[in-house]
């Protein structure tokens, strides 16, 4: 009798949950395939700072290895951690969160984001987010078993959603509007007005916003809005946030989620069956960026900020124009006058001049017709990357009229 | 106005241009600061660190710590410029502690050095002693590090 356990390819690809085996791959791996068999790339295609974690906060890390701090911590965080963060966030954005109940320390914000949106959603719950937008939006809330819906963003409305467009698309179903602002790809910062808007719009209609505000601390000349400082805002909603971008922190993997009791205990439970706690010794780093890291965040931010003015700068002049992006670290010019699609854009000018940039549809449709550029990248870095675009638009004559 | 400062002492090199673009100023407006700032000595000079032992060239530093007599009406004033006027001086501060002043002295060979401190700087009226630590390594200077392998970029080329 022959063996009727499946050995085919085709047979074991049924192992794999429909959920996961439709979910597209992120538009940023093909790209990384592209690049690695390449040498010599300038690539303003990070996503991440350029800066190595400052030493005082590796030395904490350090230190606690050296002290045997290699045990797990209380699923949600050490308490010294949490406390530190309530202060933070106290200061910096006026809004205040128990540091017992209201705050959840997780392996990045990535986990945060995952946590919450495994947390509140039921099957075919729909949740709206902007298109362009951080690529895991979409793919973190079909996991959780929800729909992502997304609202088109374009320059015309500098890439911030719009609550008269978000109202258009609330429906029974509609659970959440998940927003990320300052915004990867784009750069774009929401200003006081929109934010009003939207948590009005939540409060009609009795939504949850899930607010992502990982480049909080990445802003150029305009404050930032956090969301849950809002009036009347913080128990509707569920910030994320971590120390990757403003401290330099990526792979340390620290990160938090501070919102009302009710959701953190929800978040907690599926913490502590799949992470447990975050990273021991990466907490106690955290510590001491929270201690006495603000005078790196300043100058960093300072260099950003030099970096930023150059390149947008020299984006507009060899003919790619460019809204002034005021928060993160990207660009987001567009290449529509080039008359080629995003990844066509992006592909040639890998190919031709090794310059790395992401196409704009790696992150939603809206995407189309423009490119991220990061400038997490040194100065010369960014001038040669600049001088290599300027001969490829030439040499294509691509340059717009 | 700092700020552009700030640039030039990360990197002389920057032109105007690009500085202008940086802190968001017109060209003109920097380029009248920094001619001022060199006019009126808040920019001394512009150099550059250059990595001696990498091109094996014999190099001796000697750090001394030199104690002196304050005068009257000068302080230590008139006694550092005596000293820190000697070409062989590097840099020199009036330091707090067990003793006045810090000198980096720089030399061709010990000899050099030695008798640099035995001729010129310890028979001075004012200088009370001094002692010599000749520089074993340089690890770091003006914020740049000496002998460290170009920092390989660790970052991959994409990352979302």
């Amino acid at each position: 009798m022959s063996n009727t356990r499946p050995t085919s390819a085709e047979a074991l690809d049924n192992l794999i949950s429909q959920k996961v085996a439709t979910l597209p791959p992120s538009g940023i791996r093909k790209f990384f395939d592209l690049l690695s068999s390449i040498e010599d790339v300038i690539s303003l295609g990070i996503g991440e700072p350029d800066f190595v974690t400052p030493w005082h906060i590796r030395e904490a890390g350090i230190y606690s290895l050296e002290k045997g701090y290699t045990m797990y911590t209380s699923n949600s965080g050490m308490p010294g951690l949490r406390q530190e963060l309530a202060r933070y966030l106290e200061l910096h954005y006026g809004v205040t969160y128990h540091p017992e109940h209201e705050i959840l320390i997780t392996a990045g914000s990535s986990e945060g984001l995952d946590l919450v949106l495994r947390a509140i959603i039921n099957p075919g719950d729909e949740v709206i987010i902007p298109d362009p937008c951080y690529v895991a939006y979409p793919a973190d809330i079909t996991l959780a078993g929800g729909m992502p819906i997304p609202v088109p963003t374009n320059e015309k409305n500098n890439f911030v959603v719009r609550a008269t467009d978000i109202e258009a698309r609330v429906t029974k179903k509609t659970k959440a509007i998940l927003v990320g602002y300052p915004a990867n790809p784009t750069g774009a910062v929401m200003s006081k007005k929109e934010a009003d808007a939207i948590a009005e719009l939540s409060k009609k209609h009795d939504l949850l916003i899930i607010s992502d505000e990982i480049y909080a601390r990445l802003i150029y000349g305009v404050e930032h809005i956090c969301f849950p400082s809002l009036p009347g805002m913080k128990k509707r909603t569920i910030l994320i946030s971590g120390f990757s971008k403003s401290h330099a922190m990526t792979g340390w993997r620290i990160g938090y989620v501070a919102a009302d009791r009710r959701f953190i205990q929800a978040l907690t439970k599926i913490h502590q069956y799949t992470l447990l706690c975050a990273p021991t010794m990466t907490q106690m780093a955290a510590i001491e960026a929270l201690k006495s890291g603000e005078p790196d965040v300043e100058s960093m931010v300072q260099e950003y900020n030099r970096r930023r003015r150059f390149m947008v700068n020299r984006l507009n002049k060899i003919g790619l124009p460019c809204f002034e992006p005021k928060g993160a670290f990207f660009a987001f010019p567009s290449i529509k006058a080039t008359g080629m699609n995003s990844e066509e854009f992006a592909e040639k000018l890998l190919l031709e001049e090794k310059v790395a940039v992401v196409p704009g549809t790696a992150f939603g449709s809206c995407g189309e017709g423009f490119v991220r550029c990061c400038y997490a990248t040194s100065l010369p870095n960014i001038e040669e990357a600049l001088r290599r675009m300027d001969r490829f638009l030439r040499k294509s004559n691509l340059r717009p009229k | 106005m700092k700020e552009i400062f700030e640039i030039l002492e990360q990197n002389a090199r920057a032109t105007p241009e690009q500085i202008s673009t940086m802190v968001d100023k017109p060209v003109s407006e920097v380029k009248k600061t920094i001619k001022q700032a060199e006019k009126d000595g808040t920019i001394l000079k512009y150099k550059a660190i250059i990595n001696w032992p990498k091109l094996e060239e014999e190099d001796i530093w000697a750090l001394i710590e030199v104690r002196i007599t304050p005068q009257r009406g000068v302080g230590f004033d008139a006694i550092a410029e005596r000293i820190y006027q000697f070409p062989e001086v590097y840099s020199a501060y009036l330091v707090s502690g067990t003793y006045d002043l810090s000198i980096l002295v720089r030399g061709k060979n010990m000899q050099e050095i030695s008798s640099f401190v035995a001729e010129k700087l310890a028979p001075l009226e004012q200088v009370q002693s001094t002692v010599t630590h000749f520089l074993l390594k340089r690890y770091k200077e003006y914020g740049e590090t000496f002998n460290v392998p170009k920092e390989t970029n660790r970052r991959l080329p994409i990352t979302p």
